[in-house]
């Protein structure tokens, strides 16, 4: 468009190259020394080993604390999906007073310091007599994930054509049946894309659940008391590549459902 | 939806307008009942419970629970000890920092994004914002490895024999952590910035470049003006969580880095003074608040006197 004097490619294009680079790097150091055959974490490299891999597959306190973060994560992916999707519906489809203020409440969550939310919980389980576990864990992490999902929700639903459902509507459907029939089917990338990114928050989610867990731990509490021991260092480094492997092949996979069969915009927009 | 008082000459407008608004209605509670089992979980498990933290901030602590009272001791006493307040103003300073050092450090990569990557822009924006979807925990205890006394840095550069003792000026200070936080929060800076890149109509530039503005300043007159919603966004949406982050500091701050989110964390623990810690959480809010509303009063009176 601005062939003739525009900045140099190379320079903006270089710039953001680097930039990747700097955003990619320190977390693959972890990746790296995992496979290092030495419990310090430093150069020059020792050797290639698995045994940190093995341990930690032995490692039933872990493998506990993994069980709770999946059961955790799919809990709480399901019900912020229902509660995020209701929500995107009621905003995308009915007129509704206030609109503006109801959906900056619903996204108070994410920006609010985590810690005052967390404490808050906190000391209303407390004083209601609610013991910490993952249930309490699990409140805090709906309400963290409904921003994220309502938002995913009406980026998927808005542009989404009314008419269809009161096509459905106009040749005899019950609203139940245009809902299985028509919106459903629609928003179902959208759905599945929610339900990833809520799981995704939910499994490396910290700071709250290290104030609201009891006995029960979730994964990242679990790193949490194991980075004290540096004897431990190898397992958690081992453990930390594994979860970011599966939260990348989680994201990009959330990323390509939640992409199709959206219309490419104009000039390539994608309103995330 | 029987009407019955409508007669069928004259009020046939008037049936139509009521049916019409009985429509609009039925609508807008549809709407209400979608919205009303995520506002009954906000106001019981966000509203609520800050509510609370309010109130107990009031009460007082001798023994080990919590006693109803009104009285505004913990105040007092948070401000008769100036290390709370500087330690709130210390937090304050370092999510700054990191909220200017993000958005600087991201718009020119989100304007590459946005204008001059002309296919697969996606894999660019997954590129950019998967660091953000992997732990946390684990981003931030990697600046631990890094610049650790037997880290990365220390440990590469003795083993090429540039230096023989571990440098320690690396960890454990207020740097580090607004290295790590910057680090950690880069994503979430980059995204508000490409959308509002992205929304501006691209006729305005063409017309910026017909009236024979020069590269520099259409973006100064045009680009940078439409971007400024986006880059405020991105500073916010970093300023407000970090200011409360409890990780960075303990992993990497040290005792010089330490943030106020882990005084809140250690009356809450260690310290057992509930309404203390609910005290200083409540100074912190609204002290984030009024920063945040002075911040984008000044935006405002900005864009009014620039307009």
């Amino acid at each position: 468009m601005f062939s003739k004097r525009k900045m140099p490619f190379s320079l903006l294009g270089a710039y953001t190259l680097l930039y990747l680079a700097i955003l990619y790097i320190p977390v693959l150091f972890l990746p790296m020394f995992s496979f290092n055959d030495s419990i310090y974490t430093a150069f020059p490299l020792q050797g290639f080993t698995l045994q940190w891999y093995q341990e930690m597959a032995n490692n039933s306190a872990m493998l506990k604390a993994l069980q709770n973060s999946i059961k955790l994560g799919v809990v709480v992916a399901i019900i912020s999906t229902i509660l995020g999707t209701m929500a995107a519906k009621a905003f995308t489809s009915y007129r509704i007073g206030y609109a503006t203020p109801l959906k900056g409440f619903i996204a108070v969550p994410l920006v609010i310091p985590l810690i005052i939310l967390g404490i808050s919980l906190l000391v209303v389980f407390s004083r209601m007599g609610v013991p910490l576990s993952l249930f309490t864990i699990g409140v805090s992490h709906i309400v963290i994930c409904v921003p994220f999902s309502m938002l995913v929700m009406i980026s998927r639903l808005e542009g989404f054509d009314n008419g269809l459902e009161e096509a459905a509507q106009d040749l005899g459907e019950s609203p139940w049946m245009t809902f299985w029939l028509v919106t459903f089917p629609l928003a179902l990338p959208g759905i599945v894309a929610s339900l990833l990114l809520c799981f995704t928050i939910s499994f490396d989610e910290f700071l709250l659940s290290f104030f609201l867990s009891g006995d029960q731990q979730t994964l990242p509490v679990y790193i949490w008391t194991q980075l004290r021991f540096p004897a431990k260092l190898p397992n958690v480094l081992a453990l930390g590549s594994c979860i970011l492997l599966a939260s990348v092949v989680v994201v990009v996979l959330a990323e390509w459902v939640r992409r199709i069969g959206v219309a490419p915009a104009e000039n390539g927009a994608d309103k995330t | 939806m029987t009407y019955k008082t409508a007669p069928d000459t004259d009020n046939t407008s008037n049936d139509r307008l009521r049916k019409g608004w009985f429509r609009a209605s039925r609508d807008t509670r549809r709407g209400l009942i979608l919205l009303s089992p995520t506002m009954i979980l906000l106001l019981l498990a966000l509203a609520l419970p800050i509510m609370v933290l309010i109130m107990l901030s009031f009460w007082t602590q001798t023994g080990m629970q919590p006693e109803p009272d009104f009285t505004t001791a913990n105040y007092r006493a948070f401000f008769d000890r100036p290390i709370f307040a500087a330690l709130l103003i210390n937090s304050i300073e370092n999510s700054a920092l990191v909220a200017a050092l993000t958005v600087i450090l991201a718009y020119p990569a989100a304007y590459f994004v946005a204008f001059r990557v002309k296919r697969r822009k996606i894999i660019w924006l997954i590129l950019i914002t998967l660091p953000f979807w992997t732990s946390y925990l684990l981003r931030i205890f990697a600046w631990k490895v890094i610049l650790g006394f037997n880290g990365v840095i220390n440990s590469g550069l003795i083993s090429i024999a540039f230096i023989d003792e571990p440098l320690t000026f690396l960890l454990n200070n207020r740097q580090a952590v607004i290295i790590t936080l910057a680090h950690a929060w880069a994503a979430f800076a980059i995204l508000p910035i490409y959308v509002s890149l992205e929304k501006i109509d691209r006729s305005l530039l063409e017309a910026a470049a017909d009236l024979g503005e020069s590269p520099f300043w259409r973006f100064m007159r045009v680009t940078l003006p439409l971007s400024l919603p986006g880059v405020i966004a991105a500073a916010l949406l970093v300023f407000i969580p970090t200011v409360g982050d409890y990780v960075a500091p303990l992993l990497v701050g040290g005792n010089n880095g330490l943030m106020i989110g882990n005084l809140v964390q250690t009356q809450f623990g260690r310290g057992n003074n509930w309404p203390m810690g609910a005290a200083i959480s409540v100074i912190s809010m609204l002290t984030i608040t009024g920063i945040v509303c002075g911040f984008l009063l000044l935006v405002y009176q900005l864009k009014k006197r620039l307009a």
